[in-house]
């Protein structure tokens, strides 16, 4: 015991050191004037020791704590699946019914994240290529609607499609040329990728209109009946959530499909796969583009939720987002990448009094899940056939 | 011809930062096989504890050489020490897990440590003062190549002999080849890895801490957000010479620095970080083991 406070002494002190600097002293230079904020290092300091402390505990009570575990999985969670399912789509078909049109936007957008993290899944969680460049997918179809209709007056409905193959068409641009890379170059290739498109969109006035951005684009319209503002957000919601479940289904349908073990061969191991008599360059090109065109499908989708666009909304920050959701929800799962961007998305958005540490925390809360958990919340269980057991009563 | 000239210096400027910088990513890379996403963060860590190490001496009146010298090593020491925590939170319990895992609690953690900063000092840019002195014999010069550019040129220079030499001649730079080649024999032969593994991240983090307060001081103004743009560069031109080699990462950030330099002076500069992306992709696509470094054949 005496160790272990020894070692959380130690470990607050290295703390209170590494934040003096920069989270104690603030200067103004101007008014040469120091603030010494030494609260601040205590409570860092203390909470580095509380956290040791229990770190400790659960080392060294870890072998009792898990046996007094209770097991879930006997009370067959499984039977009231159906019953779950229903209660859910329930409460999704009610929803705008019950609360405001700012909850209702709210729920919008974390719907889009979770259609976007499905179609990152396809890339990422199924064929095992890290793109960090999704964002630019989206970026895509925003502007392709916005730009059309600001151009040609093309509608909601006509873009919707275009702005998904145009999406497809840039993912296989960007596909071909980095076929032959391994995992963490391809990383680094779509991010490039990501911000180059990011950085024209912003130089280009003369396309995209800079900086300023695209404003005044129309929100999707009924069979060319335009809604009032109210009823427009709920109509969205419902595009959007239709859009979900469309994504849900296609995505398990595909995942089931020739092509997508063929992803998830090529995910386990390349070289075994090709030499199983999968096309590569194929199967690639499939993923990126498919992942690409939901991406562009929910970028349409924004641009007429938030009737404005500016290459702000397609930054780094947004792909890291995205990822974090497909990643912390279980790389490959439907279910936890939806529940994990419902958690991203809405909880920042309740809890207020955080807003500002928004940032701080999902960091945190990527290595956190990382290094604690790194299969997500819900980890994908490899398909497999099973034995029928031998010699165990029944004969 | 002076255009040129001064062009060509202010790249070679550019480049030495991201040589510094670089070093960092290629050290780590080579070590771990791991793309130390929060490098650029620590970078602008080592810029911001010089910030305050030398306003606060100014504050108490030291004189100026002594402000750059003590500034210059509380970055170091800090940048080092935050480097050091964050393997050691972030990484060292992935070791062994999947490839994309240590690289997406690397993105976290560089989302944490921006936020961190933004949160305990302040959103907006703030000025950085001129540590380093005019020299009145470069006067002459000026126009071609400022006082900054030219400790900024011969410090690189000093620092990476001094790394070069570490890494050729030294038993620490002996274990570090060990381990870059074979992690499980060098363990086998004695070598503590993870004390490897730590001093490789202070080692580049210090190194990054140098880059960010001779750049800090050269252009004037940090904020919390510089380190993402800087670490993408720097990462680039570790790619370009050949991720893992030492050299590799200098002759890369040399050329990327030119070829910003010169396309920014010739062509454009609203499309200045294009270029460096730009660049970035035709190296991988044609050749994407870089510019030195070796081509693995992958084995079944």
């Amino acid at each position: 015991m005496l160790a272990e406070l020894k070692k959380a002494i130690g470990v607050a002190a290295w703390f209170m050191f590494l934040t003096l600097p920069i989270l104690a002293v603030k200067v103004n230079a101007i008014e040469q004037t120091v603030a010494w904020r030494w609260t601040n290092l205590a409570l860092v300091g203390g909470a580095a020791f509380l956290l040791t402390l229990v770190g400790a505990f659960f080392v060294r009570y870890r072998p009792q704590l898990t046996t007094h575990w209770p097991d879930l999985s006997g009370l067959g969670l499984a039977r009231f699946k159906g019953w779950l399912l229903a209660l859910i789509a329930l409460f999704a078909a009610v929803f705008p019914a019950l609360f405001s049109s700012y909850q209702i936007n709210i729920m919008t957008s974390a719907l889009m994240y979770a259609v976007l993290g499905l179609g990152l899944n396809i890339v990422v969680g199924l064929a095992g290529l890290l793109d960090l460049g999704y964002v630019a997918f989206y970026a895509v179809g925003a502007y392709s609607y916005a730009l059309l209709n600001y151009h040609f007056g093309l509608g909601f409905w006509g873009c919707l499609p275009i702005g998904g193959v145009l999406a497809a068409l840039f993912g296989i641009v960007l596909g071909f040329p980095v076929l032959r890379l391994r995992g963490d170059y391809l990383a680094i290739v779509t991010l490039g990728f990501g911000e180059i498109i990011r950085l024209v969109l912003e130089n280009w006035n003369a396309f995209s209109f800079g900086p300023s951005g695209i404003a005044n684009i129309p929100r999707p319209g009924l069979f060319g009946l335009a809604l009032p503002v109210d009823e427009a957000i709920c109509y969205t919601y419902y595009l959007v959530l239709l859009l979900g479940l469309l994504t849900i289904f296609v995505v398990n349908r595909l995942r089931d499909s020739r092509i997508g073990r063929a992803w998830i061969a090529l995910r386990e191991d390349e070289i075994a796969c090709q030499a199983m008599g999968i096309d590569k360059t194929r199967t690639k090109l499939t993923a990126f583009a498919l992942g690409a065109s939901w991406a562009g499908l929910v970028g349409v989708m924004f641009a007429a939720k938030t009737t404005f666009i500016n290459p702000a909304s397609f930054t780094f920050q947004e792909s890291a987002i995205i990822l974090a959701i497909v990643v912390l929800g279980g790389m490959g799962s439907t279910v936890g990448v939806v529940i994990a961007a419902l958690i991203f998305i809405l909880l920042p958005e309740y809890l207020r009094a955080f807003a500002d540490y928004r940032m701080l925390l999902f960091g945190a809360i990527m290595v956190g899940g990382m290094v604690f958990r790194p299969q997500g919340i819900i980890g994908n269980v490899r398909r497999s056939y099973k034995f029928p057991e031998q010699g165990t009563g029944h004969d | 011809m002076e255009y040129f000239l001064e062009l060509f210096f202010s790249g070679l400027t550019r480049g030495s930062i991201y040589a510094l910088i670089a070093l960092g990513y290629t050290m780590v890379y080579g070590i771990i096989g791991l793309i130390n996403f929060a490098h650029g963060e620590i970078y602008m860590i080592g810029a911001f504890t010089a910030l305050i190490a030398a306003s606060l001496l100014t504050i108490w009146g030291v004189n100026q050489i002594a402000v750059l010298v003590l500034s210059g090593l509380a970055a170091m020491v800090w940048a080092a020490a935050y480097g050091f925590t964050v393997e050691k939170i972030a990484y060292r319990p992935l070791r062994h897990a999947p490839r994309l895992s240590p690289l997406i609690s690397a993105i976290g953690m560089s989302i944490f440590l921006q936020n961190y900063v933004l949160l305990s000092q302040t959103p907006d840019f703030v000025p950085f003062p001129a540590l380093i002195p005019d020299f009145p014999w470069l006067e002459p010069y000026r126009s071609i190549i400022g006082s900054s550019d030219l400790i900024i040129l011969v410090s690189t220079a000093v620092v990476m002999v001094l790394l070069t030499m570490l890494i050729k001649y030294t038993r620490i730079g002996k274990a570090m080849r060990a381990t870059a080649q074979d992690k499980q024999m060098a363990l086998l032969l004695g070598i503590d890895v993870n004390r490897v593994v730590s001093l490789t991240f202070v080692l580049g983090s210090a190194l990054a801490a140098i880059g960010g307060v001779l750049i800090a001081s050269h252009i004037g103004q940090i904020n919390f957000a510089i380190g993402f743009l800087a670490g993408i560069k720097a990462f680039t031109a570790a790619v370009l010479g050949g991720i893992g080699s030492v050299p590799g990462a200098v002759l890369g950030s040399l050329l990327l620095g030119w070829t910003e330099s010169f396309a920014t002076g010739y062509i454009s500069s609203d499309y200045e970080d294009v270029f460096a992306f730009a660049l970035l992709v035709l190296v991988l696509i044609f050749r994407p083991a870089g510019l030195l470094g070796r081509r693995h054949n992958q084995k079944v």
